[in-house]
């Protein structure tokens, strides 16, 4: 009971500190930074459907996310369609290439699979850097618009925009706290801890494993669209397993297959390096082997660690407690 | 078909390259079931090592070669005993995890230590000599024979050495090997050791014809995985037989087909394949 109240403060809170963030540090470059964590975190979310709570290992996940992002460019700057029309296009569209992708990457297993996608995460980025008419090669795609005022609400401002990112964000971390706690979740968690037993129970692996890869790459796309229309520009880079590796980084060090994990590591990870801004280009020299030594040594991550301090913490009571009253028995019967 | 046979040869030589590269992934996944991700980045140092032995040492080539083969091999033990070892009852994806964590950690500690240019490598085999007709520099023969050189001691010492059949034995059944007294652990090693040194002899060879920097593992990392899926998974002949099949399909796929698409060819193959049989081609059935 003490725990659930805990939780709620605490969510609560993190709410309202989103809220009032720009009114106490109005600095546009803190905001800036805000903003892209949140991007960030929602694609976290898309790859710990996948990998964390069903146990398949996606290394195209970066590119998925350019494949959102180039999406709602090549609608908005070659088509010249509206942004909100194109917006809620592009995690589709990402979902539907991520289908014809899934149906054929699922055949394989572990290693393999981990192989195919990263493989297929190369191809993405080799397309998107080659097809010049298409996606602008390595010059990109510059002058993505502003999303159009809806009503009365305006996204010129970068507080505005924050807001608009914090909104999305907060709608996926329901929408992830629905599904994990859904039947479904828990048939990918039976699919993570024994493919094999959750089939002889009559699930049907192949189409919940399809489902877990299509919704990690709606996120994936969700996540890329934000991204352009945040920044405006991208180009190729936004494709390449840098991106792919980063976001995998935030989910191991925040806790893979945990809920609160994407949220810990991506903004951890995100405000340790611009406190570390002059290792921008060798950030890896620390998070590399942080991933490598959490991996050993806490496989589920920070919250994964914190999660087993306070299970043990709570055996321990009990137990205690358990001791205590055999006493009292045996001295009242004594 | 002067065109042709000079592909032919770019072919001969990549592939060399590949297989040696490949080689020494299959050897660990036989071994421990590892991708081990981090493959690229020992090829990468392999690279390094050599150039900054000639450059700052003043060491001639070969000696470089042999100074690299060294310290990556070491690396290489290193990473397991490290890593690899305290992960070995682990689920399979912290492995890959673990490895991708190795990897990000040295590409960055090269970019610190040795920038983020590329660099060129010189060497002592630039001159340019006319084999029956073709116009070939002797770096691309040096390249093609000490592969194949190199393979056939490998092969040998595998097949023919106590040492090396050990290896053959925990890479056909680790429980097995383990009953008639082979120490899986010295063999672990070992094999690391192989691996890492099959890496710097393929990024030393093929520096002074391409370029050294941080990156330069991603590509052929990535094509050494196509190449073990295509050969087999832990099939030594079929890593071998990958390399050049990738090769010669990726020097004549630039020539009649795209130069700007040839590094798809080795992924596109890979995705059909495994669409096909997600097994791998040479798979043994479950294991």
């Amino acid at each position: 009971m003490n725990v659930l109240t805990n939780k709620k403060v605490i969510i609560s809170l993190l709410i309202v500190l989103g809220i009032v963030f720009p009114f106490i540090i109005p600095n546009l470059y803190y905001l800036h930074i805000m903003t892209l964590a949140f991007i960030w975190t929602i694609a976290v979310y898309g790859l710990n459907l996948l990998a964390g709570y069903t146990g398949y290992l996606s290394l195209a996940h970066g590119g998925f996310f350019a494949i959102g992002a180039y999406v709602i460019g090549i609608l908005t700057v070659k088509l010249e369609m509206g942004f909100w029309l194109s917006f809620l296009l592009a995690p589709l569209v990402t979902m539907f290439i991520g289908l014809i992708i899934g149906l054929f990457a699922l055949r394989t297993k572990e290693h393999f699979f981990a192989i195919y996608t990263l493989c297929v995460g190369y191809i993405i980025y080799l397309v998107i850097d080659k097809w010049e008419g298409l996606t602008g090669g390595v010059r990109g795609l510059i002058g993505i618009p502003l999303p159009e005022a809806i009503g009365p609400i305006t996204f010129q401002s970068p507080t505005a925009q924050y807001y608009l990112a914090f909104f999305i964000f907060l709608l996926v971390v329901a929408v992830i706290y629905r599904i994990v706690h859904s039947l479904t979740g828990r048939t990918f968690i039976a699919i993570r801890n024994s493919e094999d037993l959750a089939l002889s129970l009559g699930i049907s692996t192949k189409r919940n494993k399809l489902l877990a890869f299509v919704l990690s790459t709606f996120f994936a796309g969700l996540a890329g669209a934000m991204y352009a229309g945040f920044i405006r520009f991208i180009g190729p880079e936004i494709a390449y397993t840098t991106i792919t590796f980063d976001l995998l980084t935030y989910m191991i060090v925040g806790g893979i297959g945990t809920f609160a994990g994407p949220i810990v590591g991506t903004f951890l990870i995100v405000i340790i390096s611009q406190n570390l801004q002059f290792l921008q280009d060798y950030r890896m020299l620390i998070f590399g082997p942080l991933l490598t030594l959490l991996i050993i040594f806490s496989p589920r991550g920070i919250v994964g660690f914190i999660q087993m301090q306070l299970y043990q913490r709570k055996r321990k009571k009990q137990e205690s407690l358990a001791y205590k009253n055999r006493e009292e028995e045996t001295n009242a019967g004594g | 078909m002067e065109l042709l046979m000079q592909q032919l040869f770019n072919g001969l030589t990549i592939g060399s390259v590949y297989a040696l590269v490949a080689l020494g992934l299959t050897l660990v996944y036989g071994i421990l079931h590892i991708p081990n991700f981090a493959h690229g980045a020992l090829y990468m140092v392999g690279g390094y090592i050599t150039l900054i032995m000639m450059t700052e040492a003043g060491l001639h080539y070969i000696l470089a070669m042999v100074v690299s083969i060294c310290v990556v091999g070491l690396l290489s033990v290193l990473m397991e005993r490290l890593v690899f070892y305290p992960l070995r009852h682990s689920p399979p994806i912290q492995d890959k995890v673990a490895a991708i964590g190795i990897l990000l950690f040295l590409e960055a500690l090269a970019q610190f230590i040795w920038g983020a240019d590329y660099r060129q490598m010189s060497t002592p085999f630039g001159q340019v000599v006319e084999v029956f007709g073709l116009t070939l520099t002797l770096q691309r023969i040096l390249i093609v024979f000490a592969a194949i050189a190199v393979m056939i001691l490998l092969y040998w010492f595998l097949k023919k050495t106590f040492t090396g059949r050990t290896i053959i034995a925990m890479a056909q059944n680790r429980e097995g090997a383990q009953l008639v007294g082979i120490n899986t652990h010295k063999v672990a090693i070992l094999t690391f050791f192989i691996a890492g040194a099959l890496a710097a002899i393929g990024a030393s060879l093929t520096s002074p014809i391409n370029l050294v920097f941080p990156g330069m593992g991603h590509l052929v990392i990535l094509k050494a995985f196509v190449i073990i899926i295509i050969g087999g998974m832990g099939s030594i002949p079929g890593a071998i037989l990958g390399g050049y099949i990738l090769g010669f399909t990726e020097s004549l796929g630039a020539t009649y087909l795209s130069a700007d698409y040839k590094d798809i060819i080795a992924f596109v193959l890979l995705i059909l394949i495994l669409s096909i049989k997600p097994q791998g081609i040479f798979s043994k059935g479950g294991v």
